[in-house]
């Protein structure tokens, strides 16, 4: 099959005219919106972190990873078996596990890879940070029981799926999406109104403009950074828990997929930017939905076009959609 | 009696190179003391090593008979002593009164923060009225008023103004420099480096010339006015009288 036949045998699937299948490309809206969401909510890592400190923390989609494998952990060796069946006692208790864990390992990678480096090149803490990023995948594979295969994710919201007609088709949304996008969203508008409005909210962003000053005005850096850290490794490891209860399945590559999407949002949206993360977020997740639905190649090319569509926005906007310009010194 | 503040032979450098080697000087309570000097001679790494953003490698600084050269840039704000920078480095993208809040981001009374705002906003009226404004829009003039503001935010014993007529109008300069004055009369003790030389001396209780990282001259405002050796170098002929 030529690439146009392809191409138009694609396109037909999404708005061919003869049966117009509506309802796949709502379906497929949904299922963007949510994976989207999900990407936002790790872009918000990346983003934060890069701003106050200028560095691209590729281990931030490890900490993720680590986030579901110790949602998963406390799931299976803590919870006691009659709470494990209730998903309002259950969910909660699992999270806090996941978010723990996650914390736990994104500041010990701050205080012990990325701090020493401070002052350093920028080469110097990136590299580290993809030594990071390998060093955990490996840790997780070699240390948490059979995890050199994909492991099953228990169900730890309501099971099932939300469905309704339209379109000509049915539609389907699980309840575990629905409360990956909800409290994802959630947070995310959370941390803004704590950045925006907070005093400690307001110290990152004096730290993130100009680390000199800041410090005159008694703000200790290094305390913005650890919190910096905590916050990103609280919502990955949420995002890791909740991603791992939508799919009902977890491996140790997760991180590594997801965090180059979430590195993407974050680019596309401008970093630095929260809600450009999530913006960012939820524009990759419908690309990758609906150009693995509409477009030629199917899911095979996916990440093609969230890179195609990553570079036509650089090429227009290199600062992303809500990202600074070049700083004014007065 | 112990000086409220005492530099004691400070060296600095940055890297291989001494920006600072030998400088010397006391601040007491309640005056306005300026360090004078051509570019580079290392005015501005004396501000920056007394705050806290440099380590000397030798010397002391001592804040009423303490040593403080040791300590981290944010506790010495809460020492009292205050320093708007060389270029005044506001907050650009964010508010005025964000601005001003971060000059008191180490104090936890809302009531006494708010008065003070109010203070500021008394002294320079255009602050008050552009609270919401973003400081990057500011003109030069306005924005040393704030990043003066700012600075007495943290309600400091020491102020440290680093070159805040840089740029501005003979007219806003004044103005600047009156703000001074009147800072001194309500108590606070005002460290001011300065390369409009004649405008700082006419001001200053005591001042010292750096030269070349060293502290070369003192003598009242009045008398270094009047040094020949001062008016050659600094202060251009013909402007004394």
């Amino acid at each position: 099959m030529g690439l146009l036949e392809s191409f138009s045998t694609q396109l037909t699937q999404c708005f061919g005219s003869t049966s117009p299948p509506v309802f796949v490309f709502l379906q497929q809206i949904i299922n963007g919106l949510v994976l989207g969401s999900l990407i936002g909510l790790i872009a918000l890592g990346y983003t934060m972190v890069y701003g106050i400190i200028q560095l691209i923390n590729f281990a931030h989609g490890e900490v993720f990873m680590v986030g579901a494998y110790g949602g998963l952990a406390t799931f299976t060796y803590l919870l006691p078996t009659f709470a494990a069946r209730e998903w309002y006692i259950a969910l909660p208790l699992v999270l806090l596990g996941g978010a723990l864990i996650s914390v736990l390992v994104a500041v010990a990678m701050e205080r012990f890879a990325y701090r020493p480096l401070r002052n350093a090149p920028r080469l110097a803490p990136l590299i580290t940070a993809l030594g990071v990023s390998v060093a955990l995948q490996e840790a997780v594979r070699v240390f948490y029981p059979n995890a050199t295969a994909a492991l099953p994710f228990p169900n730890i919201f309501v099971p099932g799926s939300l469905s309704f007609s339209v379109g000509g088709g049915d539609i389907a949304i699980k309840y575990s999406g629905i409360l990956l996008l909800v409290v994802s969203l959630v947070l995310a508008i959370a941390l803004q109104i704590f950045v925006d409005g907070s005093r400690m909210g307001r110290a990152m962003r004096a730290t993130a403009q100009d680390r000199d000053v800041a410090r005159l005005m008694g703000i200790n850096p290094d305390r913005v950074i650890v919190l910096t850290f905590v916050i990103g490794g609280a919502l990955a490891g949420i995002g890791g828990v909740l991603y791992g209860g939508y799919l009902n399945n977890i491996n140790i590559d997760m991180g590594f997929q997801t965090g180059i999407f979430a590195f993407t949002a974050a680019v596309l949206g401008g970093i630095g930017s929260i809600r450009g993360a999530v913006i960012g977020g939820l524009l990759i997740g419908l690309v990758k939905s609906l150009g693995g639905q509409c477009l030629p190649g199917g899911t095979a090319y996916d990440y093609v076009w969230i890179f195609v569509v990553l570079i036509v926005v650089l090429v227009f906007r290199p600062q992303g959609f809500f990202g600074e310009t070049e700083r004014v010194r007065a | 009696m112990t000086p409220f503040l005492e530099v004691r032979d400070l060296t600095v450098a940055y890297g291989a190179i001494q920006a600072v080697r030998g400088v010397s000087f006391t601040v007491e309570q309640g005056q306005i003391v300026s360090l004078i000097g051509s570019n580079g001679a290392g005015k501005t790494t004396t501000l920056r090593t007394i705050s806290g953003l440099l380590r000397p490698v030798s010397g002391e600084i001592l804040l009423d008979g303490t040593p403080i050269h040791r300590r981290p840039a944010h506790e010495i704000l809460g020492l009292g002593v205050a320093h708007s920078p060389e270029g005044r480095r506001l907050f650009a993208r964010m508010t005025v009164e964000e601005n001003l809040r971060l000059g008191a981001y180490t104090r936890r009374d809302e009531a006494g923060i708010v008065a003070d705002l109010d203070r500021v906003y008394d002294l320079f009226p255009v602050l008050g009225e552009r609270r919401r404004n973003k400081a990057g829009l500011f003109s030069g003039g306005e924005q040393q008023m704030l990043a003066i503001g700012r600075a007495l935010m943290s309600r400091p014993k020491l102020l440290m103004l680093d070159e805040p007529s840089m740029g501005l109008s003979p007219i806003m300069t004044q103005k600047i420099f009156d703000t001074v004055r009147g800072l001194r009369a309500d108590g606070t003790t005002v460290l001011l480096v300065e390369q409009n030389a004649l405008a700082a001396l006419a001001l200053s209780d005591r001042a010292y010339v750096i030269d070349l990282g060293r502290t070369t001259l003192t003598g009242t405002g009045g008398e270094l006015l009047a040094d020949p050796r001062v008016q050659e170098a600094y202060l251009g002929e013909g402007v004394s009288s």
